[in-house]
């Protein structure tokens, strides 16, 4: 009998993890970070609906800085944030906007947060996010 | 750890004895944004000394560096601060990344380790700032998230901030982009490296004080 050849690659596959917001809702900024890390760490990119507070994206930067030299092949991360930039210097629509976040949380955005090891560069502007992956 | 002590024991004891009406006014941005070129041009124009090593190299400051009452004049008045200078912010380092400008394998792991302490020292420094300078390198893309995360981070504890989007000598520099990118913040075009509009940037720069007193 012959035994048939196992076609699979031995390159590893890229992963999405899509991420609802619904996921980090109700995390405190210690597990959110544990939580974007683990999936990180495993050579993932993450697609978040929403975006993290200015204070988790830096305790990120930490946390992975504090991981560099400590995990074999970790060079940091790459992440990026498009959010629905609507008119918010009127009075009006900056209530609105502040309400609708208070209710639902940071969900007008989507931010992409992957490992430098595998996203090389990611160039933004205020409509779109630009991924260049390293070569595998 | 000796170092994070003797950090943490230097900013609380800075805390308790903090003289009324000091302002600590820091320098942030992304690497090779040119944050100690213009520390130095200050410390130059103000005190007749340098304050730090420039170089092309990335992360070339590694720790926090400090000039204490740094005195600028306008009009006949005088205002004061504390010059603090940051290492830039990434999100990444590649000690690869230090080969190319020649280094040895050991000199650019060692000056890797070094640079992600300086960035979790720059990050943790952020709560004592009263004032700070956004350096932004107009040659390039504004928009890349060390920026927004700073001043994301900054409008969160309501510190008064002053972006400058420097190397504005350099033929790809477009301070429109930096304005269109960040339009809820005051601009002043510079190059620290040319002395390129320093006048207005220190218009600014008293005004910026005087709000963080």
């Amino acid at each position: 009998m012959v035994k048939k050849k196992k076609s699979r690659s031995k390159k590893a596959d890229l992963t999405i993890h899509f991420m609802p917001y619904s996921e980090i809702a109700h995390e405190d900024t210690i597990h959110r970070i544990k939580k974007i890390m683990g999936i990180v760490l495993a050579n993932r990119i993450i697609i978040l609906q929403g975006k993290l507070r200015p204070e988790e994206e830096t305790r990120l930067i930490e946390n992975s800085m504090t991981l560099i030299g400590n995990i074999k092949g970790f060079q940091g991360i790459e992440i990026a944030t498009v959010s629905n930039e609507e008119d918010t210097h009127s009075l009006f629509n900056r209530i609105r906007h502040n309400i609708a976040r208070i209710l639902i949380g940071e969900q007008d955005a989507i931010t992409i947060i992957g490992p430098a090891t595998v996203v090389k560069e990611m160039k933004q502007d205020p409509k779109k996010i630009e991924l260049m992956l390293n070569k595998r | 750890m000796i170092k994070i002590i003797r950090n943490f024991a230097r900013r609380v004891f800075s805390g308790i004895f903090k003289k009324k009406g000091e302002v600590k006014l820091g320098f942030y941005g992304s690497p090779n944004a040119g944050k100690t070129s213009l520390a130095n041009a200050i410390c130059q124009d103000w005190l007749g000394e340098d304050l730090g090593t420039v170089s092309k190299v990335p992360h070339e400051t590694r720790e926090i560096q400090v000039k204490e009452k740094v005195v600028i004049e306008k009009d006949g008045k005088k205002v004061e601060f504390k010059l603090i200078d940051t290492p830039g912010i990434a999100t990444k380092i590649d000690f690869e990344d230090f080969l190319k400008f020649g280094m040895k394998k050991k000199e650019a792991q060692g000056r890797a380790k070094e640079a992600t302490q300086g960035i979790i020292e720059s990050i943790k420094w952020l709560d004592d700032m009263d004032a700070v300078i956004v350096l932004i390198d107009a040659s390039i893309n504004p928009y890349s998230q060390v920026n927004i995360t700073i001043l994301g981070n900054l409008a969160a504890r309501k510190i008064p901030v002053l972006v400058v989007a420097n190397k504005i000598d350099l033929k790809k520099a477009d301070i429109k982009k930096v304005q269109g990118a960040f339009p809820e913040y005051e601009v002043v075009g510079i190059s620290a490296k040319t002395g390129d509009n320093m006048e207005e940037f220190y218009e600014e720069l008293f005004k910026l004080i005087k709000k963080a007193k």
